[in-house]
């Protein structure tokens, strides 16, 4: 296999196993807002005061799933 | 991105769809193109782009809004009024709860950042628009320029006691040297974080819409179209109302961590 074929290749299986990490941020944004709500319904006149916290932690764990989608991407369309 | 990279990206995948002989009908990467507005040649830093462009009218939407909904000052507020004083409200209460009284003398540079990069995500839902905060080079100046601006008022706020934010006071001796190394590195890495979050998050929100819209028009060339078009314009209304939702939530995540880093500048030390 010539080299421009195989890292065409590459590229793409590269960009594939890159997106996995989009799925495993999916877990964890859900583990974040999963234990917000419990505890919200479990204490719901302090869940309003949280609500910043809970922002803040979505966008943490969202923040690195999106890194791995930029890798997805730049592997696909900028290598 | 810059607007070398894209261009080499554009004219790569644009071999590459030419080669395979089968190329999305719009590419995903091509709305972030920077473009000049007027003449041809080189951009310069003084050129006005589609970016120059876009950012203005943003600021010119954060002027309409509230100058036009300030100047009445009735005591009962009407509609623009009232949207001028929520938003005022809501960035004052996120400063003051966040920074404390003492951070709410920077009230106005979080209401700045807040509400241009607001203003800016949301003109970039509008078919055919450019979104600014797309572009790494936008978040990373609005990321590192806060981080810089912090990094200085901590120091001239705190002298050498603001390096007591790498000192964890709770933790056991003996840990104290490592864990303050890893707490430089994650101090060094926020600006990084907080710039590309916005830029990654706008940006792919808007190549998904764009991959969709690259199937809609299926229908023209070939009959699987029938079912492939309704799913694709569904899928792009979805992926639209799900755009104007991170528009906000980004707006308010750049926000209120600006915020907290500001916290820790005006009151070091845990």
């Amino acid at each position: 296999m010539e080299i421009a074929a195989a890292a065409a290749m590459g590229k793409f299986i590269g960009a594939g196993l890159a997106a996995i990490g989009s799925g495993a941020s999916a877990i964890g944004v859900g583990n974040v807002a999963g234990n917000f709500l419990a505890g919200a319904l479990r204490n719901p006149s302090a869940a309003g005061s949280q609500t910043a916290t809970l922002f803040i932690g979505l966008a943490f764990a969202e923040a690195l799933g999106i890194f791995s989608f930029l890798v997805a991407l730049l592997l696909m369309f900028a290598v | 991105m810059t607007d070398v990279a894209t261009e080499e990206v554009v004219e790569h995948a644009a071999e590459n769809g030419a080669e395979h002989g089968a190329a999305l009908a719009f590419h995903p990467l091509e709305q972030f193109k920077i473009t000049r507005l007027f003449g041809e040649g080189p951009i310069e830093w003084y050129t006005p782009t589609n970016a120059t462009l876009w950012m203005a009218l943003a600021i010119v939407a954060i002027l309409v809004v509230f100058v036009f909904g300030s100047k009445g000052r009735a005591l009962i507020p009407g509609r623009l009024q009232s949207i001028g004083e929520m938003a005022y409200g809501f960035v004052y209460k996120m400063v003051e709860d966040v920074a404390g009284h003492d951070g709410a003398k920077f009230f106005p540079l979080i209401m700045t950042l807040f509400v241009f990069i607001l203003t800016a995500n949301m003109l970039g839902l509008l078919p055919g628009s450019f979104t600014p905060t797309s572009h790494i080079a936008v978040t990373a100046i609005l990321g590192f320029g806060f981080f810089i601006f912090v990094t200085l008022l901590g120091f001239a706020k705190n002298g050498m006691h603001f390096l007591g934010l790498f000192w964890m006071s709770d933790a056991p001796l003996i840990l104290r040297p490592i864990i303050a190394v890893i707490e430089v590195i994650s101090y060094f890495v926020r600006p990084v974080s907080h710039s590309i979050r916005l830029a990654g998050n706008i940006m792919a929100g808007h190549a998904v819409m764009k991959v969709f819209a690259a199937f809609a028009p299926m229908i023209l060339i070939s009959t699987i179209g029938v079912v492939v078009t309704p799913v694709s314009v569904l899928a792009i209304t979805a992926i639209y109302a799900l755009e104007v939702l991170v528009a906000f939530i980004q707006a308010y995540v750049f926000t209120i961590l600006a915020c907290v880093y500001l916290k820790d500048a005006l009151h070091p030390g845990h």
